[in-house]
């Protein structure tokens, strides 16, 4: 990870930069995802970052639709949008959807993955479609102290080469590993960490190479389209509402600006 | 680029995913998943070490066997919410007491006294004798139950033990043709109906969401809930001797929840048979670890975020309908006022339901919050029966000293023990309040679905009162 051995990564220094800063939702620089599984503390981390009050509960599928809030760090403001939980992102309820087509079309500078780390296998399947949509990604590994107290232990090091972004250890209902969450969405949002996302490889070769096809053609048609492969495995699968976004215009609009201009 | 062109391409995109697709065949989409599933399998296996020394979670799953066991599955979970009532039915006697000799016993004579001394006889009536006193009568009536039964199940909620609930209910409701997720929704409706309908997104199929979204309204929410005890604990705690009358009417509430359960399963079972018509799709409940709730985290938001929204919410709503309590009862056509006009040409009709026109105007008056029904009641029966002075005397609603005072009120209107089953059972099958039914609206986009959530259970409301009043009439 690169972190500067300097008094500006400090823990220490960095809490009093953190600003909760409620709704007040002008002028913000940077968006910021909450992602990952239901009932794994989105909502904890959430009202931990913006200082707001959203209602917590023990059980999956308490946010159903999604909430947004604004915290500042370091003179930047950042706005943050805690999406439904959800198991993956393959299927078609509404909950899903509104994950998928805010991460997809949303276009979060970060999306936060918030993981359960007592059940981080389950909880990968998730992370591992997250990654294929987006490039800037972090995993927020909560529950640590419930992982602990089972005696689960996870190589946080060696989890992050794996993913290819990195890894935050948290503890969000004792507060603790937020402001190191914190200084990580700052640095992977302006760029200074740049996450390799971990792309799945077990693919059988049809399915590959029927991708292959469908996304050189998806470029053709939207030349500089992001996730192309993501979105030609989609239309493999029938996906009614990609293909409605070709075609009023919101696939198109993921393209970059300065490829547009060609 | 040109449009033509481009939605040429598209065609040409879904046509090749298409031919793709059968080139690839059925297992295509199992393939997919179990692709990333086997990345997350051997990620998992490199980066989690497990102390096998202890297997995790052995608590967890010990509690789990007890609590959604067959056999003591459903014991627990009525005698957890039997505990939930009956600790706030003991423990919201004193401070209701004391509110009412606050607010309505002491501040009232007061205002009214400085209020006359400024303002004519009638725009003293509207804010002093409406608006304010049936502001101070939904915060004393409301705002102790609120204040002790919120947090505790807002602990029960943190602790995990929802999803047990759930899980316990499943097949039940899987039995009636609904969406195992309903006994989710249907726990969120204990504490506010607007928030189960909104809860019902977590369901994916369109006719299953619409049965938890339309049998809702059966889960006695938290506007209710005070009613039920406040009416439990006059009626049904008086017939038996003091020692057991908490108990009895802890009885009662949890009796009419229950049936309230009965009555979604039994509804359910009906349109998924009739109108929704469909067999009940699968799914995986997780249930998560059991958390130790934090309790002076759980205590300020349950207070802040539930009790305070609430009643704030019931005051809002309170504050006008006490306007037009009084308008109602003291603006007269041929020297009777309006709400003895309503009430005596409606209380034979309300009579064949064991009900009363005070009854029945109150819950006219209160559909924008089942909170103000209590306090309206009283302060039509108070205005109308000409008792002003005693009333105004006597606010005092759980302490059990002053019980005969609130008793007196209602006998004085022509309560009996009927009319407070009914009004027990009208509460809980009766329309939902408007914000329920805009919030209905909203998430079917359908007038026709929104008016059968609205009109439904008025209908079975009405023919469960009427058994009950036949019944009665015949025996007594």
């Amino acid at each position: 990870m690169s972190v500067q051995p300097n008094c500006e990564s400090c823990p220490v220094h960095l809490k009093g930069n953190l600003k909760r800063l409620g709704i007040d939702m002008e002028k913000v620089d940077y968006v910021v995802a909450l992602a990952g599984n239901p009932n794994t503390g989105k909502s904890t981390v959430f009202n931990n970052l913006t200082g707001l009050r959203q209602h917590t509960g023990n059980w999956p599928g308490k946010t159903v639709g999604r909430a947004e809030g604004v915290f500042g760090y370091n003179d930047e403001r950042y706005k943050v949008v805690d999406l439904p939980g959800t198991y993956s992102l393959l299927s078609t309820s509404t909950d899903e959807e509104v994950a998928r087509n805010f991460i997809l079309f949303g276009r979060p500078d970060v999306t936060v993955i918030v993981a359960d780390a007592t059940r981080l296998e389950r909880n990968l399947n998730l992370v591992l479609q997250i990654l294929e949509i987006t490039d800037r990604a972090i995993l927020c590994l909560n529950m640590m102290d419930e992982a602990k107290r089972n005696h689960v232990n996870i190589d946080i090091r060696s989890l992050s080469r794996e993913l290819g972004i990195p890894v935050i250890p948290t503890s969000a209902r004792r507060r603790s590993g937020m402001t190191e969450l914190v200084d990580m969405i700052s640095q992977v949002a302006s760029g200074k960490y740049v996450c390799k996302p971990h792309k799945v490889r077990s693919r059988s070769p049809q399915i590959k190479h029927a991708i292959d096809n469908l996304s050189k053609k998806l470029m053709d048609a939207f030349p500089g389209l992001p996730n192309a492969d993501w979105v030609a495995l989609r239309l493999l699968e029938g996906d009614q509402s990609i293909i409605e976004a070709m075609q009023n215009g919101s696939l198109g609009e993921l393209v970059p600006v300065e490829n547009e201009v060609q | 680029m040109m449009e033509q062109e481009k939605s040429k391409k598209i065609k040409e995109l879904v046509g090749m995913a298409n031919s793709l697709k059968w080139e690839l065949g059925m297992g295509m989409h199992d393939s997919i998943v179990s692709s990333v599933y086997a990345d997350a399998a051997q990620i998992a296996r490199k980066t989690v070490t497990t102390e096998d020394s202890k297997p995790a979670f052995s608590l967890d799953r010990r509690i789990d066997k007890v609590v959604t066991s067959r056999w003591l599955g459903f014991p627990i979970m009525f005698i957890l919410l039997a505990i939930v009532f009956w600790i706030t039915i003991a423990g919201a006697n004193y401070p209701s007491a004391m509110l009412a000799t606050l607010l309505v016993d002491t501040l009232h004579p007061i205002l009214k006294g400085a209020a006359n001394s400024v303002m004519p006889w009638w725009l003293s009536g509207v804010l002093v004798d409406g608006a304010y006193l049936s502001m101070a009568w939904v915060i004393s009536v409301m705002l102790p139950p609120m204040a002790i039964f919120f947090p505790l199940f807002t602990l029960l909620e943190d602790l995990g033990y929802l999803p047990r609930v759930a899980f316990n209910m499943d097949s039940l409701f899987r039995k009636a043709g609904a969406h195992g997720k309903q006994a989710l929704t249907m726990s969120m409706g204990f504490g506010c109906n607007a928030a189960g309908v909104i809860a019902a997104r977590v369901i994916d199929s369109p006719r299953e969401r619409l049965i938890a979204i339309i049998t809702n309204n059966f889960s006695l929410c938290n506007g209710r809930w005070p009613t039920q005890i406040l009416i439990a604990t006059i009626f049904i705690g008086a017939v038996v001797p003091p020692f057991w009358a908490g108990l009895v009417s802890t009885a009662a509430v949890v009796g009419i929840a229950v049936l309230g359960i009965v009555f979604s399963l039994i509804v359910s079972w009906g349109l998924s048979r009739s109108v929704l018509k469909g067999e009940a799709s699968t799914f995986s409940l997780e249930l998560p670890p059991y958390r130790p709730p934090r309790i002076f985290q759980t205590l300020y938001t349950s207070l802040i975020d539930r009790t305070l929204f609430v009643l704030w919410r019931a005051v809002v709503f309170a504050i006008p309908a006490g306007v037009v309590i009084w308008l109602v009862s003291n603006i007269t056509i041929g020297g009777v006022s309006l709400a003895e006009h309503f009430i005596n040409w409606s209380d034979p009709f309300a009579v064949i339901f064991g009900l009363n026109g005070v009854i029945l105007l109150a819950y006219i008056i209160a559909i924008p919050a089942n909170e103000i029904v209590i306090p309206t009641i009283l302060m039509l029966t108070v205005l109308v029966t000409g008792m002003h002075e005693v009333g105004a005397g006597s606010g005092v609603m759980f302490e059990l000293d002053s019980l005969s005072g609130t008793e007196g009120i209602l006998r004085a209107g022509g309560w009996t023990l009927l009319t407070g089953v009914n009004l027990m059972l009208f509460s809980l099958l009766h329309n939902p309040c408007s914000t329920t039914i805009y919030t209905i609206y909203k998430e079917t986009n359908s007038v026709k679905w929104t008016a059968i959530s609205t009109f439904l259970p008025i209908v079975m409301g009405f023919i469960v009162c009427f058994i009950t009043a036949q019944l009665w009439y015949l025996f007594v």
